[in-house]
């Protein structure tokens, strides 16, 4: 055991004020997430005796328990409104964690757009994965008609997942609060339970005018899909709820009989320093460096880091700790730049973490591989191959964290999205991309420069700073931590306060399912 | 001293005591034994299988069944349990057989002791009528009284029963269309109540006070005054809130009550512990009402302020002893107050239950028949505890003695506490502008909806203090809404964030500052004053603070539909007996009909129609038990 020191001058306060300001920045985009469809039609619906999607989700949780809500601002940057018309996030049903998936009717009918498809995919790779019961609260008009092109196709995939996690085990509960028709029918369609509120729900193919254009017959909505009818008639529904507090309850039955034990929770001990400090440590400008131990001080247990090889390797830390209890192996960068001791410091380590079944956890804060004549020729791809390669076969669950840059094949080795964390959050000033958006416009310079040199020509200098200027604001703004959570490339932006609280509920997810770490017929290769 | 008859006193043993009662008082009795080495036994029936009392005799003898009649009642049984144990003693208490006179005849025939007055004067006191004979013979003052509705002058007028004691039986008439109707309805009650419908009339004083004197008297030929007690705070002509002294009495009509009630234990030759009922005119003047021949519920305060124990001394009469030297020169310190807590709710109607928790406060004497876990049943008084503060004024001891109250928890069973609280807090008493229509006078401060929302608060924070995880408690990293729940409607938000706890009720924003909460208590500042809020969570929660006490139901989260009552039932407000249903199916009722009449803890019950409608169904019979809460009959409203 060896509890970490953390310093009071690593804090400071012009930190925490920039910290803050980039919160206020998310915090804001979550107010748009959370207006969903704006003020008229939140009106519009409650008038309606209904409730928001977020009164859904909170009455079905357990009380008092805690929601992980997951892609919030999912859309950021896109043409559609922030959240992607989807609420969703784990949290306690029953005391059993669930991933909870409410459309917003309030945003253009809940209809489904590109950005609502990429959210509900990657909700359904946690799912799966993690192997959490689904519950779906739907309320959708199905496709957003304009864009059909773009999800037309793709979109199927989401009945696909919804009966193969049937298959595999893994409960899928539909609660239908009101439209679900067309594409959307095969939302209850292909779950395990479905429960639909009387007069609300309306589940069919095609709707009134459609069955009109196709067969000429007249029809009505509770005829062809109403809830009543799903329960007496067609058996689409298995149960029928009075109103929607009561479909809320008849879900929750439905997850407290599917039998899954409760886990047991570990003993833990919170960490030795505030939380509050992990506003102040990092700095906005990411060419500032810090300590990642004055975080993982923040955030495990006891404040209690036995480091693996702490002299060999040093701009990557590496070591054992407990968060909420649960064991982990972290792997963080401490001066941005992996070199090849720190590449093959990771590759051992990832080894030790798969032959002794340990979780890792990822603190990203790296520029990149180092370049160079020396480097190359001391063979840095071949370590850095080692690294990825460690980390792309290790099965051990992966949760990573952004605390900082992320930057180049760093964003490989340390487990970003290509790699399949099981998890991926960032901190507000995070930034994710191939490279700097100052190197990145240099290199472009460069490469023209010696383009126009080559052909004899003339290099417009000043044609070149507008350039540099155009390619790093541009760079700049795709790399932000909200472009790339409005891509859905994490599962959100979270308060770097919040840091040990996520991870202990995401620990606690998969830790909840088996694993077993990689043994590869070879012993671990000292590196 | 002593003046003894010389050595014709016969000395009888009480080494084994036999109570005859339950409840407080068996307890009262066996404190006193075991302080004197006297060993106890207890009777009980199937009711009180676990009450404290049992549990605290030496011995204890079952009397299979419930109702007094098959327990209590049953003199035989219980002459039958003191053989049965070797008792040489039999204490009767005060109610069931206590003022038998062929029962306590029937001890004597025994061989008992019997702790109580001889058989003639409970007879001679125990008929109402003849009594005032003797009392007009002896020269103590009575009311004018009559025996039948067809001699009685001048209102208002008292009808009562003459077997009767403690109320039962009474009504107040006050014109001549009146009469006939409540003397019969007397009749029928004290039938019912005392197996004898005897009832009598007599004049009635307006604002009157009750006083009445308790007296000692041993075989030796002494009779002693002990000074009187006011039990002016009466409902239903019930005692609630006794003391002594009176602060209406003088030394001059101390004296003369002492004289009066000294004159009336003599006419009948009491002996042992009595107690003499005067009405008081505002005037001064008094009345002889009756005479109570056994120990009083509210004997404590008269033992607080003469430092005598009147069970102690009702033995050592019993064993032919002469009063002790305290007994026979009284000394009166200080002022003492006695309140009578009972399970009933605001109406007096009683209550039963469960008492999860009981518990008082040091500095006060507490002579209780029930402890934490009891049950309050419905076969019996519902007094639970009498509750007893002396101190130098009657100031300092209704000032104790409401603290006490206030202080206490009472968990389970709804009781008169805060009816206790309220008048002796209240200016009325604290002036003494007190007569026995008090309590139809006080009107009770309406309760605080703040406090009522505050303490909705506390148990919301002590509820989710059951659920706590080593996470923020409900928290949310995309927080849209407040953690809801409502007690009676009465809604509740509470958000506890980083910067600290959030909270509304029924939509007003409490600045509150959360210091710590358990499953237990929750120390929390409301607008900046920091409390302790005791909560013991339930099906019913309990809420205790300085700022008073709830009883709160949670509201179901997930109400289950057609759980709910149908539109129109009315239910029983308590388990009873179905006395009469008056009407049937498809009857017309008017609201404010009285439906069913249930019987339980010895008194009628209607129960009323609230609306103007039609009985679409009945749903008991006469003579069937219901449980509280049972639908009577549904009445569709027009």
């Amino acid at each position: 055991m060896t509890v970490l020191t953390s310093r009071p001058d690593v804090l400071s306060d012009d930190r925490r004020m920039a910290m803050l300001e980039q919160l206020a920045l998310v915090s804001a985009e979550l107010d748009k997430a959370r207006a969903g469809g704006g003020k008229k039609y939140t009106a519009r619906h409650l008038a309606r005796g209904k409730l928001l999607p977020r009164q859904r989700i909170e009455l079905l949780l357990d009380r008092d328990t805690p929601f992980l809500e997951l892609m919030p601002v999912a859309a950021y940057g896109s043409p559609f409104p922030v959240g992607g018309s989807l609420v969703c996030g784990i949290g306690k049903v029953e005391g059993v964690d669930c991933m909870l998936m409410a459309n917003d009717p309030t945003v253009r009918g809940g209809a489904s757009n590109p950005w609502s498809a990429r959210k509900t995919g990657r909700a359904m790779d946690i799912v799966r994965e993690n192997r959490l019961p689904l519950i779906f609260l739907v309320e959708s008009g199905g496709a957003d008609l304009p864009t059909q092109a773009e999800i037309f196709i793709p979109g199927g995939a989401m009945f696909r997942n919804l009966t193969q996690l049937s298959a595999a085990g893994i409960p899928t509960i539909a609660l239908v609060f009101g439209n679900s028709t067309a594409g959307g029918a095969y939302v209850p369609g292909m779950s395990d339970y479905v429960v639909m509120v009387r007069e609300k729900a309306k589940v069919f193919l095609g709707g009134p005018p459609l069955v009109k254009m196709a067969t000429g017959e007249e029809s009505d909505d509770e005829s062809l899909g109403g809830a009543e009818m799903h329960a007496r008639v067609s058996g689409l529904a298995d149960q029928l709820a009075e109103d929607e507090v009561d479909c809320i309850r008849l879900g929750r039955d439905v997850v407290r009989r599917l039998n899954i034990p409760a886990r047991p929770v570990p003993a833990s001990i919170a960490p030795r320093y505030d939380e509050e400090g992990l506003l102040a440590i990092a700095s906005t400008d990411l060419r500032v460096p810090f300590d990642p131990r004055d975080v993982l001080a923040r955030v495990v247990d006891d404040s209690d880091f036995d480091e693996f090889k702490p002299l060999y390797g040093s701009s990557l830390v590496t070591g054992w700790a407990r968060i909420h209890g649960y064991p982990v192996g972290v792997l963080a960068n401490a001066r941005g730049v992996l070199f090849s001791e720190e590449s093959e410091k990771a590759a051992q380590f990832i080894q030790l973490a798969n032959s002794s079944d340990t979780p890792l956890l990822f603190l990203q804060n790296t520029t990149g591989y180092m370049v160079g004549k020396e480097y190359e020729q001391d063979g840095i791809i071949k370590d850095g191959a080692k690294m990825i390669n460690a980390v792309a076969n290790s099965t051990v669950p992966h949760i990573t964290v952004v605390i900082g840059a992320s930057y180049g094949a760093g964003n490989y080795g340390m487990c970003g999205r290509a790699f399949n964390p099981r998890f991926l959050f960032s901190w507000p000033h995070a930034k994710s991309a191939v490279m700097g958006p100052a190197q990145l416009a240099g290199v472009l310079s460069i490469v023209g420069r010696q383009s126009a040199e080559s052909r004899g020509l003339p290099y417009d200098e000043e044609q070149d700073a507008a350039m540099r200027q155009l390619v790093e604001t541009q760079i700049e703004a795709e790399s932000l931590a909200l472009a790339n959570s409005g891509r859905v490339y994490d599962d959100g932006i979270i308060d770097p306060r919040d840091t040990r609280t996520v991870l202990g509920l995401c620990l606690a997810v998969v830790n909840a399912t088996e694993f077993r770490g990689v043994r590869g017929g070879f012993g671990v290769f000292r590196m | 001293m002593r003046q003894g008859k010389g050595p014709d006193v016969m000395t009888m043993p009480v080494s084994k005591l036999l109570v005859a009662n339950r409840g407080e008082i068996a307890r009262r009795v066996f404190r006193t034994c075991r302080s004197l080495g006297i060993a106890t036994v207890a009777v009980f029936s199937d009711a009180d299988a676990s009450a404290p009392f049992v549990a605290e005799a030496d011995e204890a003898v079952h009397l299979p069944g419930s109702a007094p009649s098959e327990t209590y009642l049953r003199g035989d049984l219980v002459i039958a349990a003191a053989h049965a144990t070797g008792a040489d003693a039999l204490h009767p208490g005060y109610g069931f057989l206590s003022e038998n006179a062929d029962f306590a005849q029937a001890v004597h025939y025994a061989g008992l002791t019997w702790v109580g007055p001889p058989a003639e004067a409970i007879a001679a006191m125990g008929s109402k009528l003849r009594s005032k004979e003797l009392m007009r013979a002896a020269g103590v003052p009575c009311l004018p009284s009559w025996t039948a509705p067809t001699e009685a002058t001048g209102f208002p007028m008292l009808v009562k029963a003459s077997a009767g004691g403690g109320g039962r039986g009474m009504r107040i008439v006050r014109s001549a269309d009146e009469l006939d109707e409540a003397f019969e309805g007397a009749q029928r009650e004290a039938l019912s109540a005392f197996g004898d419908g005897t009832v009598f009339l007599e004049r009635y004083v307006e604002r009157p006070r009750h006083i009445e004197v308790q007296v000692v008297a041993d075989t030796h030929g002494n009779t002693v005054a002990l000074f009187e007690r006011d039990c002016s705070i009466q409902r239903r002509h019930q005692k609630v809130i006794e003391e002594a002294p009176s602060p209406a009495v003088s030394e001059e009509l101390r004296a003369a009550l002492s004289d009066a009630a000294v004159a009336a234990a003599r006419a009948v030759s009491y002996e042992g512990v009595g107690t003499v009922e005067f009405v008081l005119d505002p005037s001064g003047e008094f009345f002889f009402l009756e005479m109570n021949t056994r120990l009083q519920v509210e004997h404590p305060v008269t033992e607080l302020v003469t430092g005598l124990d009147l069970v102690a001394v009702q033995i050592a009469v019993a064993r032919g002893e002469a009063l002790p030297a305290e007994a026979l020169s009284p000394t009166l310190a200080g002022h003492a107050v006695e309140a009578r807590l009972y399970a009933e709710d605001a109406s007096y109607l009683p209550q039963t239950g469960t008492l999860s928790l009981v518990e008082f406060p040091h500095g006060v004497r507490v002579d209780s028949g029930v402890e934490t876990g009891s049950v309050v049943g419905v076969h019996y008084d519902a007094m639970l505890a009498k509750v007893v503060a002396h101190g130098a004024t009657r100031e300092e001891a209704s000032a104790r003695l409401a603290d006490a109250l206030d202080r206490a928890r009472l968990h389970g069973v709804v009781t008169n506490r805060d009816l206790l609280v309220s008048v002796l807090r209240s200016s009325e008493w604290l002036e003494n502008d007190v007569d026995t229509g008090f309590l139809d006078r006080h009107e009770m401060p309406a309760p605080s909806a703040e406090v009522h929302q505050i303490h909705c608060l506390a148990a919301a924070l002590a509820s989710a203090a059951t659920r706590t995880s080593a996470f923020p408690s409900g928290w949310r990293n995309v927080p849209s809404q407040a953690q809801t729940t409502s007690y009676d409607g009465v809604v509740v938000e509470y958000d506890q964030r980083s910067d600290g706890l959030h909270a509304s009720v029924d939509g007003n924003t409490l600045t509150v500052r959360l210091w710590s909460a358990s499953p237990y208590a929750v120390d929390l500042s409301v607008s900046g004053v920091r409390r302790r809020y005791d909560v013991a969570l339930g099906e019913t929660t309990y809420v205790d603070s300085a700022l008073g006490h709830s009883a709160l139901v949670e509201d179901a989260r997930f109400p289950v539909p057609g759980n709910a009552l149908a539109a129109g039932s009315l239910t029983a407000p308590m388990p009873g007996t179905v006395l009469r249903v008056t009407v049937a199916v498809g009857d017309e009722v008017k609201a404010g009909d009285a439906l069913v009449v249930l019987e339980a803890m010895k008194m009628e019950h209607g129960v009323k129609a609230v609306d103007d409608g039609t009985v679409t169904a009945v749903l008991v019979e006469e003579g069937g038990q219901v449980d509280a809460g049972a639908v009577l009959v549904i009445v569709t409203p027009d």
